[in-house]
Order: C-alpha cells, then sequence, then structure tokens
C-alpha cells in the first residue's frame, strides 16, 4: 500500500513589519510621556484640632503684615535676611530640636509673600515650622 | 588595469530580535508613563529655593486656587463654603491612605483664603501637603 506523504505547508506571519509596529508605539509613548514636574515646598499640616501646649521660650513668631512686610519676635526683618536670623536663632545651645518658628501671615497678605518667607525659614533648617490659623 | 573584487563575504545584521528589543523599551514605557491627568486653573505660581520634588503622581491630588479665589479639586469645581471641597479631599483620602496634595495656589491668593483651604484639608485628614511653586534661581 503507498501512502501519500502529506507535503509540509507552513504557514508563515510576515513579521518583518513588526518592528516598524512597535517602533511606533514606542515614538508614541515617547511622545506622550511628560516627567513630573510637580515641585514645591513640602509641609505637614496638624490634625484638626490638635493643640499642644509649648513653653513659650521656644516660639519665635514671625508676622508678615498685608504689606508684605516681616517681623520676627518684635524686630521687623527683610525678608532676604530671616534665614540668618533663625539660623542664628537655631544655633543658640539647646534650641536645634526645640525651636518652633510660628508663622502668621494676615489674612490679606499675598500668597507670593508667604511662600517667600516660609521658603527662607525652610533654608534655615528649621525643623518644626507651625503655621498659625488666621482669625475670621 | 584590473581591479580586485572585493571579498563576496556579505555581512548581516540579525534583525530577528529587534521587534523583542523595542517590544522591551515600548512596556517600560507604557508601564512607566502617566498620561497628564488634570488641566487645573491657570494659575502663576510663586518661585522658592527649598523645593523637593513629588515622587509618585498616582498618589497626588491637586487643589488650584486662581487669583479670582476659584478653586478646583482635580478638575471638579468646589468651595469651601458648600462643603465640596472638604468631601471631594475626604473621598480621594478615604481611597489613597498615602494622599499627598499639591497645592497649585495663585501668587495674588490672600492668606486668608489659603488658610480657609488648608483647614478644609485638615479636616479630611489630607495632612501631607506640598505647596507648588517654581524654581527660582
Amino acid at each position: 500500500m503507498l501512502v501519500e506523504k502529506r507535503t509540509k505547508e507552513v504557514g508563515e506571519i510576515p513579521m518583518c513589519s513588526m518592528a516598524d509596529i512597535a517602533f511606533l508605539l514606542l515614538v508614541f509613548f515617547l511622545v506622550t510621556t511628560t516627567i513630573s514636574t510637580d515641585k514645591g515646598i513640602g509641609i505637614l499640616l496638624p490634625q484638626w484640632g490638635d493643640q499642644k501646649d509649648v513653653p513659650k521660650k521656644n516660639i519665635v513668631n514671625v508676622l508678615i503684615n498685608a504689606a508684605g512686610q516681616v517681623m520676627i519676635a518684635g524686630k521687623e526683618t527683610p525678608i532676604p535676611l530671616i534665614e540668618k536670623d533663625i539660623r542664628e536663632r537655631l544655633e543658640a545651645p539647646g534650641m536645634r530640636d526645640l525651636l518652633i518658628v510660628s508663622l502668621k501671615p494676615d489674612k490679606d497678605t499675598e500668597y507670593d509673600v508667604f511662600i517667600e518667607v516660609l521658603d527662607q525659614i525652610k533654608l534655615s533648617g528649621a525643623g518644626r515650622i507651625s503655621i498659625a490659623e488666621i482669625e475670621k | 588595469m584590473k581591479f580586485n573584487r572585493k571579498s563576496k563575504v556579505k555581512s548581516n545584521i540579525p534583525t530577528a530580535s529587534l521587534p523583542d528589543i523595542i517590544f522591551m523599551l515600548l512596556f517600560f514605557f507604557m508601564v512607566t508613563t502617566v498620561l497628564r491627568l488634570y488641566d487645573g486653573l491657570v494659575v502663576d505660581l510663586p518661585a522658592a529655593k527649598s523645593i523637593e520634588k513629588i515622587e509618585s503622581r498616582r498618589h497626588t491630588s491637586y487643589l488650584w486656587i486662581n487669583y479670582e479665589g476659584r478653586m478646583s479639586f482635580d478638575d471638579f469645581v468646589v468651595n469651601i463654603d458648600d462643603g465640596s471641597l472638604y468631601k471631594r479631599a475626604y473621598n480621594r483620602r478615604m481611597e489613597t491612605p498615602q494622599l499627598m496634595m499639591s497645592l497649585k495656589y495663585d501668587k495674588k491668593v490672600p492668606m486668608g483664603l489659603v488658610s480657609l483651604a488648608n483647614d478644609e484639608l485638615r479636616k479630611a485628614t489630607a495632612l501631607i501637603v506640598n505647596f507648588a511653586t517654581r524654581f527660582k534661581k
């Protein structure tokens, strides 16, 4: 008996354009990807209704009025000098971990000025910063 | 004069694995890409030096306040008076425990409004915040 050999036909999917398709998708993702540019000054807000009593000598008050003038512990200070002032206070013996900088802006102070002052305080290396609530 | 023919050895670069390489790159970009999520409001951010980057955009929500005092929380218009800011922030915080708030406030916004908005976030227990700024040279 003669058994016929089956012809071996191999079905092929053309693969040569696969790279092109993949490249096209790759370029699409490359173009649409935006690298994260979100940056800013990080702060941890206190919990609502959370109040702690702190000895007054550990607090330094930084007041900002509506015109953008800054007063540190009762003395008017130009904004670029805040960093130096706070740093000196931090360097006083035993104050590095205890000093709390309390930032009190007026309700009409512009946010821009507030950020400038906050930036200066952050640059001075102060770790404990509190932002006072503004009375309505 | 007779020139010698160059050798007939053909040099081939094997391209069979090219799609694999490209696909690998493609998957890398697909996985790492976070498409732009929100449009927000037009704000002019203040500038600062002591800034830090927000690491994970997936766990970040945005609050915009423009110079007119209009607010937008992740592209929803919100308000302090009707409690919608609190509700949005609270729901988002329940979904994402490690929520980080990126606060995009305009330079001209008065601190009274900033304080009110921050109080709402505190009530909603969204305590990790980042005051978005540009980098000051």
